[in-house]
């Protein structure tokens, strides 16, 4: 058998710096989930369709589960983990509690990352928007609507808020 | 639904992307945005040898306005796009296409340069090329082409680039003065791949009859299509319902599309007429309020 290719990374994760050596093919998900421990990241096609896997590269949502570890050398990534200030909830995380925008919780560190990212965008969606902007991700339990109000009422929140 | 091991090269820049795709002699594959090769790779539906990440070759992420063409660079991210004022202004059908490709997550990492050369048969940025007449420059190691989409699409998820070669930049014309367009797309949910998509763009003479027509449908086949005889029937003519209902008629026979679980393909025929002339109606107001 024959040594595998290994390769240096070297990232900041929520805040915090890395160096690990992995294999190329070793997916980001994988890499936070398995090597860094922070198995808040979910992971569930992986092939970019659920959505569980969203996580921030460089400010910007992706699926975590199509981008390679080693494509996130130097980068700055925000996982679930990060996303509370403190013990302090988010105020979108404060939304999702206080609307009952989850049930299960398997999509939730997604949904609130691409929520996070529309409302960035767009500060005052319409409902359309909210669903289009969250229409990546796949939330089982069906608990869309709530989630659509969670992210409305937080937007004014979000408009004024850091982050 | 984990990756195969491969080897990876990481790419600083066109020269080194160049040299290195002559020496790697086809075992090797491009690795830019990877939001089709990686599904295919946790597939293992592609198992390839080598991958070159030409991420950091920031020279293959611009878009400019040159004369009336919009050159791309083949690394320039489809959210980049999506969000350009220029793209909104000059290319207004581009602007409206990138919505419809999948889902903001997916678009922040997707390249211009990769969904053409994946060639998948409903992807937006194909169906653009090939409604415009996009010229797609292609490189190798000390040799370019450009090419038109007739001679670069070739068949279901087949284009015509060799395993040494790298597709560098796409030339989308600029909206012609006292132009309008339309795209528009079924699919089950916004994001999902499309049953059938249609783009069309229209140009008024002084005269106010159209002096070009341009309508291409995908979802009709292994590739998207333009739909010449519907062309034919808008040139010359004045705008209004009947003659898009007429060019509409005309897109059913001239597509022969698949059926799947999503649609049959007669579903797939008339929703492709529908959707012709559903654009052309969008393209027509555009050009009634510009006028």
């Amino acid at each position: 058998m024959t040594t595998r290719e290994t390769f240096p990374v070297q990232l900041r994760v929520n805040g915090v710096e890395y160096a690990r050596v992995v294999e190329p093919r070793l997916l980001l998900s994988d890499f936070l989930r398995d090597t860094l421990g922070l198995t808040g990241t979910h992971v569930g096609c992986e092939h970019g369709v659920c959505g569980a896997c969203t996580v921030m590269l460089n400010g910007e949502t992706v699926r975590s589960c199509l981008v390679f570890a080693v494509q996130a050398d130097g980068a700055e990534v925000t996982t679930i983990e990060g996303l509370a200030d403190g013990g302090k909830l988010h105020p979108l995380q404060d939304a999702f509690s206080e609307h009952h925008a989850l049930q299960c919780g398997f999509c939730t560190p997604g949904m609130l990352f691409s929520a996070l990212e529309l409302l960035r965008d767009n500060p005052t969606p319409t409902d359309r928007e909210i669903r289009e902007g969250i229409g990546g991700n796949i939330c089982r339990c069906t608990g869309y609507q709530h989630i659509v109000d969670a992210v409305r009422a937080a937007s004014p929140h979000i408009a004024r808020g850091p982050k | 639904m984990k990756p195969a091991a491969f080897k990876y090269i990481r790419a600083q820049s066109l020269e080194e992307t160049l040299s290195l795709l002559a020496d790697k002699g086809g075992e090797a594959k491009i690795l830019a945005g990877g939001q089709s090769l990686v599904p295919m790779m946790n597939f293992r539906v592609a198992q390839p040898g080598t991958l070159i990440d030409i991420d950091p070759v920031k020279e293959l992420d611009y878009l400019r306005v040159e004369n009336s063409w919009l050159p791309v660079g083949a690394l320039t991210r489809q959210r980049t796009l999506e969000k350009s004022p220029v793209v909104k202004e000059q290319c207004p059908l581009i602007a409206q296409a990138v919505k419809w490709i999948g889902h903001p997550q997916t678009r922040n990492r997707g390249t211009v340069g990769g969904s053409l050369v994946h060639g998948d048969p409903t992807a937006e940025l194909p169906l653009v090329a090939t409604l415009l007449d996009a010229q797609i420059l292609i490189q190798k190691k000390g040799k370019s082409r450009t090419v038109g989409p007739a001679d670069f699409f070739e068949d279901l998820m087949t284009t015509r680039i060799a395993e040494d070669e790298v597709l560098t930049q796409v030339s989308f014309p600029l909206a012609p003065p006292r132009s309008g367009c339309g795209f528009r797309e079924l699919s089950i949910r916004h994001g999902d791949f499309a049953i059938v998509a249609a783009a069309v763009q229209l140009t008024l003479g002084e005269d106010g009859r159209f002096t070009d027509a341009r309508v291409a449908v995908s979802g009709g086949g292994p590739k998207a299509v333009r739909i010449h005889k519907a062309e034919r029937a808008l040139i010359g003519q004045k705008g209004n319902g009947k003659v898009f209902q007429e060019a509409a008629a005309c897109v059913p026979d001239a597509v022969h599309p698949p059926a799947d679980q999503k649609a049959s393909e007669a579903y797939r025929r008339e929703m492709a007429k529908v959707f012709v002339r559903r654009a052309l109606d969008d393209a027509w107001a555009m050009m009634r309020v510009q006028q």
